[in-house]
């Protein structure tokens, strides 16, 4: 466990000079708000503990997502076609975390197109993502040493209203017929519509969003989903670089240090209940 | 309004004309409600966001003096006179120069038009990702991380919620809630293979979900037909002879029309799907 002496010892030092600070009268320091300082501080600390494991060489093991082995297999499908793929990075701006995920995500599907030479068609309803979009391709296609082949409007802005996005998405894709269809961001109400016409067309379907009402509809109508998780998982799993297997890991500590945090709460709130302790569980987790 | 009533039917008719394939009256409607809805949206924000709050932040009617160089400089915009009226922009706020920031920043991004100066929209690319970065990390560790775990946490003892309900909160659904976060939580454990017990309990977990997604997707469905039948009641009112049966008389032409595409288009058939 102590693989990392390094962080250990900046870690005892902080602590050192927190503990110092905290003696010394604490000036600013709001102690209603200590439950958020100790959750950045544990959640910040573990994961530059696994990043900089990661980056020492430390070999992690990760179970395989079937959703993510079918991206290549998707992009492979449509070069046999002579189809293009199409890659939807749901309906909202750079502001949301599943949109990031999903431009990081179109990065690693970008180099496959490039490498596969296979077209593919990135039509955005946000302006910035287009923006965004546009660089992270241009970027994937100069990297498998393509530059030739990215084009400005392989990622193309429709509109920014939801259901006309969703008209102008179906009616790309009953005109080109994609072979694959990747549907990867935050979607609301028009995930079903994109993924029912995807479904018509008989185009191989990825999806992958956090976005919880809109889960039930992908996995319905594609072949694959990524659930939550799994989806910001993904470019991990796809770069395969040792700071964001690093990472991943780290989610995994976090994840079983939670579980364990739930059963230590709800037992140390019986045992505030039957009188056994003067300590109300509550009120520490209550962020003011 | 009658012509709205026709409009409005036309477009109704049009999108659910897909439903038998893509055809001219789906492809009028949705480039009409591409094209409308991105008009309107660039107006939106221009009239309710850029005018308003940033400009009217900039060069505000409460501090105008048209000796001083700042607005001098606003004076020269004075053509454009409803976007810069004479006298500042009356929209109640104060002059905040740190505007010129997200200014300077939204500039950045239009000179994105130019190869040599794209790499500039970059910085209002990165600016977005991590102040939406900062500024959502708490509010998740707040609400999806703590309040979750103080929400687990719940009176076991001392209680007066009743052991079982079928409806509502109990002892024994707060258990059901407490398995399912545990279990779920498992489930998205990447670093370990789902086998033996663990891949026991990340079944439970997977259950939960789909039990879940499930309730989620019938509940989303309901209100789906209840929009359904919110388009056809509009139908079917505007089939009335106050707006000269116009339902009847746009789904009679389009029958007519689209029965004679497809006799006449022999050669192309409708393609099953792929798979």
């Amino acid at each position: 466990m102590l693989k990392d002496r390094q962080f250990w010892m900046v870690a005892c030092g902080l602590s050192l000079a927190f503990l110092v600070f905290l003696l010394a009268g604490h000036p600013g320091f709001r102690e209603e708000r200590v439950v958020m300082f100790l959750a950045i501080n544990i959640m910040a600390g573990t994961l530059v503990y696994y990043i900089r494991l990661a980056q020492r060489g430390e070999d992690f093991y990760l179970r395989t997502i079937p959703g993510l082995k079918a991206v290549e297999e998707a992009v492979g499908r449509s070069t046999e076609m002579g189809k293009p793929v199409l890659y939807v990075p749901g309906i909202m701006d750079m502001d949301q975390v599943e949109t990031v995920a999903g431009v990081i995500i179109l990065g690693h599907v970008a180099k496959m197109t490039a490498r596969y030479e296979t077209s593919l068609n990135v039509p955005v309803s946000r302006s910035i993502v287009m923006k965004a979009g546009r660089e992270i391709v241009r970027e994937s296609y100069t990297m498998e040493g393509r530059p030739d082949l990215f084009q400005d409007d392989m990622v193309h802005y429709l509109t920014d209203d939801q259901f006309a996005y969703a008209a102008g998405v179906n009616g790309i894709m009953v005109r080109e017929k994609p072979a694959a269809c990747l549907y990867m961001g935050k979607f609301y109400a028009e995930s079903l519509i994109l993924a029912e016409t995807g479904n018509s067309i008989g185009a191989i379907q990825i999806a992958g969003t956090a976005s919880q009402a809109q889960i039930p509809f992908f996995v319905t109508a594609c072949d694959y989903t990524l659930i939550g998780e799994e989806f910001f998982a993904a470019s991990a799993y796809l770069s395969q670089k040792p700071e964001l297997l690093g990472g991943l890991k780290g989610q995994d500590m976090l994840k079983a240090f939670v579980t364990a945090v739930i059963l230590l709460a709800l037992s140390l709130r019986v045992f505030n209940d039957l009188g056994w302790i003067g300590w109300n569980v509550i009120d520490f987790l209550t962020v003011q | 309004m009658i012509i709205g009533a026709w409009i409005s039917v036309f477009l109704t008719l049009a999108i659910l004309s897909y439903l038998y394939k893509d055809n001219l009256f789906y492809k009028v409607a949705e480039h009409v409600f591409v094209g409308i809805s991105t008009g309107y949206w660039t107006s939106m924000f221009f009239w309710t966001q850029i005018q308003p709050n940033l400009f009217g932040r900039l060069w505000p009617a409460t501090e105008y003096d048209a000796s001083s160089l700042w607005y001098k400089f606003y004076n020269v915009f004075g053509v454009f006179s409803s976007v810069f009226p004479e006298g500042g922009i009356a929209k109640g706020h104060d002059m905040h120069l740190i505007y010129l920031v997200p200014f300077a920043l939204g500039i950045m991004m239009l000179l994105s038009v130019s190869s040599k100066l794209s790499w500039m929209a970059r910085w209002g690319i990165a600016y977005t990702v991590g102040m939406a970065a900062g500024l959502r990390a708490y509010g998740f560790l707040n609400s999806n991380v703590i309040g979750q775990i103080k929400g687990s946490a719940f009176q076991l003892v001392n209680s007066n919620l009743p052991y079982f309900a079928l409806v509502g909160e109990s002892i024994f659904n707060n258990f059901v809630i407490l398995i399912g976060t545990i279990t779920g939580l498992m489930y998205f454990y990447f670093s370990r293979e789902h086998t033996g017990n663990f891949g026991r309990l990340t079944k439970v977990g997977i259950y939960f979900l789909m039990i879940s997604f499930g309730a989620s997707f019938g509940f989303a469905v309901m209100g789906r037909i209840s929009l359904l039948i919110g388009r056809f009641v509009d139908l079917i009112h505007y089939s009335s002879s106050t707006y000269n049966h116009a339902t009847l008389w746009i789904l009679l032409i389009m029958v007519v029309l689209l029965g004679y595409s497809a006799f006449m288009d022999k050669s192309a058939p409708i393609e099953p799907p792929a798979k």
